[in-house]
């Protein structure tokens, strides 16, 4: 039985790691929204399951958070915003995505051989959640600095905190869980549907923010 | 005794708090300006409450000792001189246009929420909660720089936002990471959370797990303390948003992340085996110092230059505590309040001058010191200050920390005097056109209150004077808590 919980845990994290990966050769936004629903609802399965092996029962609202909130609203508003704006072109990448996909992969290999080094008295479970967990947060800065389009950047910075939450849920008894995810929830959310966007949109007609570094540095 | 106490903390929280909710219902933009000021003035009294309450037991989340202290009545100053500079800022704004009453409500309201997050984050005995508070610290400072929704504006409130929102992630990291090495020996749950716990224990954490929560923590909290090469977003934010935002990013804002920085430095001096936190801060205070005082050179935007020198000396702090001991841990605590109460003072007379001249660009800018005598000689000061000429505070804290070196690292000496003279070169170079020569641009007289620069001025002279024994004493005890 230990030995099956924990291969379901080892799983649906590692599927977490894949769908990050996923999202690294996305190149246009509505798919790179959806894989990003996908992902919020493998994070959701996966705290749902560290719920029920740790016995937290608080974990399941993190659980329901990302379910509803992630893997539900958020697209559906990023969805409309997009047709809204009419930007359902593809996405500018900085750099190429075989490059891409081969600094994802030393990312990855980087952040196991960081995480299980220094943590062999750890936890078994909790070691493999935080060296995917780190894997997955530094995927999501990788998505962040190679997509000028504001749009996917905040989906990188979404995938990004989604590490953060696996990391949290898989440290047994890390108290704060729910209200670190709650708070990030509510920053995510009036970034998303609110102030930057909008305002970005009303400025500029467009969220490239490319369109705003022709300003850079100095004011002339 | 212990429930005045417990008061004193509580109404340093709870009067930014319920101001904030105050100044989102008042309509009228003179009444809340006026708020702003008295909510700060009482939290000041408060913080200095604190001097002769007796202290509380530190609590699960809560924590008052002198370390923080020292932040607290800093920071309340600073906020409170910071709120009656930004009154007479604002009202300047306001007849020009450039904001409306809605947006000064909502100014003067996250305002509040800012000194109040700022406050929590010190007084936190929580590493949750003290990354928390470091976090609603910095979204109102993002959503202000962006007041203007100028195109610049805009760019440099993005740019904070997403490098802000980097750091963030990578110090709850960090945190995570000191639970997971807790955990073992404090056991699950919110005491494995408790700096006070933590500290007690730390010699019997995971070192290897602690040494890189450290690097996590150290890059996640060092992107807010502005940190080469994490300090992309200072100088864009710093430039755009409205002046008193600069004054307190600078002045407040950058010393609570250096706050949090040396709560964990404390924590890893605890477990010998774990990684020295002081070379990774010495090296990273070093770069940023040298780097910024050649940046310094090119400035053409005036907030731009003195953003630039805020990375400069919190170089030079990050440097002298990365180094340790109680002599350098004493001058970069001297070091950092002396740098506050100028930096803001600068933002204070450049706040104006920007205002009077229609302009932030340097060359645009000359003569100050005969068309507008009161700003002009302000900045002359606070710039002669900030480059480290004597006898002002700033000489003082910086003969120490280079003195210290010498004493210890005498390799180290050369590249940090280096910087400094570096720095001091760009600097007096700017300052003498922009406060000399024949005046140039408007020459309206200024609406300015003297009062909050001129006395920010008037301490750093008088610590560079004469510094009273008993503070030097409470600062070498703070040095020695220090390690």
């Amino acid at each position: 039985m230990n030995g099956l919980t924990f291969d379901i845990a080892h799983l649906l994290a590692g599927s977490l790691v894949l769908v990050s990966f996923m999202m690294l050769y996305q190149d246009r936004l509505f798919a790179l929204i959806n894989v990003f629903a996908l992902h919020a609802m493998v994070l959701a399965l996966s705290v749902a399951w560290q719920a029920y092996i740790q016995d937290a029962h608080h974990l399941y609202i993190t659980a329901a958070i990302a379910l509803v909130f992630k893997a539900i609203v958020i697209p559906v508003g990023l969805h409309r915003i997009i047709q809204r704006l009419g930007i359902h072109r593809d996405i500018e990448t900085a750099v190429g995505i075989g490059p891409t996909m081969l600094a994802g992969i030393g990312l990855v290999t980087l952040s196991m051989v960081l995480m299980l080094r220094v943590t062999p008295e750890a936890d078994p479970l909790a070691r493999e959640d935080l060296a995917f967990a780190l894997s997955i947060i530094l995927l999501g800065l990788l998505v962040m600095v190679t997509r000028r389009n504001a749009v996917s950047q905040v989906v990188g910075f979404m995938s990004l905190e989604n590490g953060l939450v696996l990391a949290a849920t898989g440290a047994k008894g890390m108290p704060l869980v729910v209200e670190i995810s709650v708070a990030f929830s509510i920053l995510i959310a009036f970034i998303v549907i609110g102030v930057f966007l909008f305002r970005i949109r009303e400025r500029f007609d467009s969220v490239d923010v490319g369109a705003l570094d022709d300003y850079r540095g100095e004011r002339q | 005794m212990t429930s005045s106490t417990f008061d004193a903390v509580a109404a340093i929280l709870f009067i930014p708090a319920g101001a904030a909710a105050i100044l989102a219902a008042l309509p009228n933009y003179k009444m809340t300006a006026v708020v702003n000021v008295v909510a700060s003035l009482l939290t000041l009294l408060a913080a200095l409450s604190l001097f002769i309450t007796e202290r509380p037991a530190p609590g699960q989340y809560l924590l008052v000792d002198d370390l923080n202290i020292v932040f607290i009545v800093l920071n309340t100053f600073v906020g409170f001189t910071t709120s009656v500079f930004s009154a007479s800022y604002i009202a300047h704004e306001l007849e020009t246009g450039r904001l409306t009453a809605p947006n000064l409500r909502f100014y003067h309201a996250m305002y509040q929420i800012m000194m109040f997050g700022m406050n929590l984050a010190f007084v936190s005995n929580n590493i949750g909660l003290m990354w928390v508070a470091v976090e609603l610290a910095t979204l109102t400072t993002v959503l202000m720089v962006g007041i203007y929704r100028t195109h610049e504006a805009l760019e440099a409130a993005w740019k904070y936002f997403i490098l802000g929102s980097v750091g963030i992630a990578l110090a709850l990291f960090g945190t995570i990471l000191v639970y997971m090495a807790a955990q073992p020996v404090v056991g699950a749950g919110t005491n494995a959370m408790v700096w006070s716990v933590l500290i007690d224990k730390a010699a019997h954490f995971d070192p290897a797990l602690l040494s890189v929560a450290f690097i996590f923590l150290l890059l996640g909290y060092g992107t807010k303390v502005g940190l080469a090469p994490l300090h992309a977003w200072l100088p864009d934010a710093h430039a755009e948003g409205p002046t008193p935002i600069s004054a307190v990013l600078s002045g407040l804002l950058l010393n609570v992340a250096l706050y949090a920085v040396l709560r964990f430095k404390l924590l890893l001096a605890a477990s010998p085996e774990a990684i020295g936190p002081g070379p990774l801060m010495a090296t990273m205070g070093l770069t940023s110092l040298i780097f910024a005082a050649f940046m310094l050179y090119r400035r053409r935007d005036i907030k731009r230059l003195f953003a630039y020198s805020s990375i400069e000396h919190m170089g030079i702090i990050v440097f002298a505590f990365g180094m340790g001991g109680p002599l350098a841990n004493f001058a970069g605590l001297l070091h950092m309040v002396m740098h506050s109460l100028t930096k803001s003072a600068i933002f204070f007379a450049v706040g104006h001058v920007a205002q009077v001249k229609g302009t932030q660009k340097i060359s645009e800018i000359r003569g100050l010191t005969e068309s507008h005598p009161g700003l002009g000689w302000a900045l002359v000061i606070g710039v002669v200050a900030i480059a480290g000429l004597p006898p002002l505070g700033i000489f003082m804290s910086e003969f120490l920390v280079v003195s210290s070196t010498f004493a210890r690292f005498p390799l180290l000496a050369i590249p940090l005097v280096f910087g400094l003279l570096i720095a001091f070169g760009a600097l007096l170079l700017r300052l003498t056109g922009l406060a000399f020569g024949e005046p140039r641009g408007g020459t309206a007289p200024v609406e300015a209150s003297y009062v909050p620069m001129y006395s920010h001025l008037a301490l750093v002279f008088a610590a560079g004077v004469y510094l009273p024994a008993p503070l030097v004493a409470w600062f070498q005890h703070v040095a020695g808590i220090l390690g």
